[in-house]
């Protein structure tokens, strides 16, 4: 059965089955609309679908949906919608549930075994630091907090300078 | 920098053949990596966004990518600039169309490129052309070694680079190559490729990546797996088993196709050669598909009168914002057409 492109009438090629609130909702595309909305075609499974099968599986779907960052404040579900994590934090804030996926999206991996920073160790105990002082910077702009603020940035500036030099 | 200039020639790496060129148009490698201590680009506020692109100019300007790199501002220039980047390899279609502060510096001979707050916040990548996956990771860990010296990279030594999709974490590496598989094509055996290379966790895309479609029989076959094998191991599994295997395949089906279809095969190839030789007006993707007939001819010696420079010349130079730029004006599809034509004629000496 052919069906045409909703946008513009050309012959659709991709189609989408989408669950939105309970929901099925079925598109039509041509190639170039779907690539307009950002659909991509892969041979590999989206990286949405993986998560949603995973989640489908899972019988702890409850937990996952109240899984947050708290140092760049997204959700596993608005991870789970765009795809997208938001921070490095965000590897240990959902790792129980990253793990998983991980293996699905890397033959059964979930361990890097690859090359390693020079300067790996001071560089993971800072970026931590930096990552939380950011947070709580962008929570006391928000209050109108502006002297904590300036401690805050004061001691950020500090601590990424000593991690991205200037080249000299 | 100046595009005009850069759209009348080919980048230095296109313009060498090798042993494997009649199969292999180029390889790349690319690495992804985020500055430690801040967020992803989504969850990044503008004023962060900018900080990131700003400190990443200043390094990759100040001497990590050689002398006389060149720095595009992609939020200022011209869609028709962009379009150009694209055509040349040198950005994504997503970089193109992104928004916010974001760049691409590379070096003049186009065969380092790295695009900041893409999807991460550096997005770097060797290219070569032939099958040099060795010398392009070779160099493209001296650029990260290079720039470990001033930035400081999102790492865990379970999950090991921290990237924005947790489909790149790892090593963020990505290999990929650009191949020519006519005779695949032809005898419909390309399906059978695709299929085994998704079971070897392989991804296949056209000619400008992600969501492109394979025109002219130019297919790229990059790994999708990047957690749990090391660089070393990535590279070698694609150098030594992944590719080789294709292009053998590709051979014997052009050997095939000469043995059992000689005459229909010379007919395409005389018949594409005539069109690109008299056409007044063509479109970018039918050059692309006569080029290929031509690619095609010349490695089973079917002509001679022609280089694969020049091929690669005229596929480069006949797309749209190359043509435009090298015009010097912004045209229409049909002027574009006419004008692609006429610079098709005078590159194969033809009136």
């Amino acid at each position: 059965m052919k069906f045409e492109c909703e946008k513009c009438q050309h012959e659709a090629t991709v189609h989408l089955t989408e669950i939105i609130n309970g929901q099925k909702i079925e598109r039509h595309l041509c190639e170039q609309c779907a690539a307009d909305e950002g659909i991509t075609i892969k041979a590999q499974l989206p990286i949405s679908k993986v998560i949603e099968e995973l989640m489908l599986q899972s019988s702890a779907e409850k937990e996952f949906s109240d899984l947050r960052c708290n140092v760049c404040g997204i959700s596993f579900l608005e991870f789970r919608r765009g795809g997208l994590l938001g921070c490095p934090n965000d590897y240990e804030a959902f790792e129980h549930v990253l793990v998983g996926l991980l293996e699905r999206s890397h033959e059964g991996n979930s361990c890097h075994v690859g090359k390693v920073p020079i300067n790996a160790a001071e560089g993971q105990r800072v970026q931590n630091e930096l990552l939380r002082l950011r947070g709580q910077l962008a929570e006391a702009v928000g209050r109108e907090d502006y002297e904590e603020a300036a401690a805050l940035r004061d001691r950020v500036r500090y601590l990424s300078d000593g991690l991205h030099e200037e080249p000299k | 920098m100046n595009f005009a200039d850069l759209s009348q020639h080919l980048a230095q790496w296109q313009k060498s053949p090798g042993q494997f060129s009649d199969v292999v148009i180029s390889s790349r490698v690319r690495l992804a990596r985020n500055l430690a201590g801040m967020s992803f680009l989504s969850r990044c506020s503008d004023r962060q966004v900018r900080e990131i692109s700003e400190r990443l100019r200043t390094v990759l300007t100040g001497g990590a990518l050689g002398e006389g790199a060149f720095y595009v501002d992609i939020a200022e220039a011209d869609p028709l600039e962009s379009q150009l980047l694209v055509e040349r390899h040198l950005i994504s279609r997503q970089h193109a169309e992104g928004n916010g502060p974001r760049g691409v510096a590379f070096t003049p001979d186009e065969t380092v490129a790295v695009m900041v707050n893409e999807e991460d916040h550096l997005r770097m990548q060797v290219l070569a052309g032939d099958l040099q996956l060795e010398k392009c990771y070779e160099r493209i860990c001296q650029l990260d070694e290079k720039l470990e010296e001033h930035l400081t990279f999102a790492f865990s030594s379970r999950f090991g680079y921290l990237t924005a999709c947790p489909t790149n974490v790892g090593t963020a590496l990505r290999v990929s190559v650009m191949l020519h598989l006519p005779a695949l094509k032809m005898t419909g055996q390309i399906e059978k490729v695709l299929r085994s290379a998704r079971d070897m966790h392989l991804a296949v895309r056209g000619l400008y990546g992600e969501g492109t479609e394979a025109i002219g029989d130019l297919f790229q076959v990059s790994n999708q797996t990047t957690l749990g094998k090391s660089e070393e191991q990535i590279v070698s599994d694609f150098r030594e088993q992944i590719v080789p295997g294709i292009i053998d395949y590709e051979r014997s089906a052009r050997a095939a196709l000469l043995e059992n279809r000689r005459a229909a095969l010379e007919d395409r190839v005389c018949r594409a050669q005539a069109v690109m030789k008299s056409a007044r007006l063509i479109s970018s993707e039918e050059v692309l598909y006569l080029i290929s007939q031509l690619r095609l001819g010349l490695s089973l010696n079917i002509i001679s009168d022609i280089t694969v420079e020049t091929l690669n010349k005229l596929s480069l130079l006949t797309q749209p914002a190359h043509l435009q730029m090298h015009l010097g004006r912004s045209m229409s599809p049909s002027e574009r057409g006419e004008a692609r034509a006429e610079l098709i004629r005078e590159k194969l000496g033809e009136k």
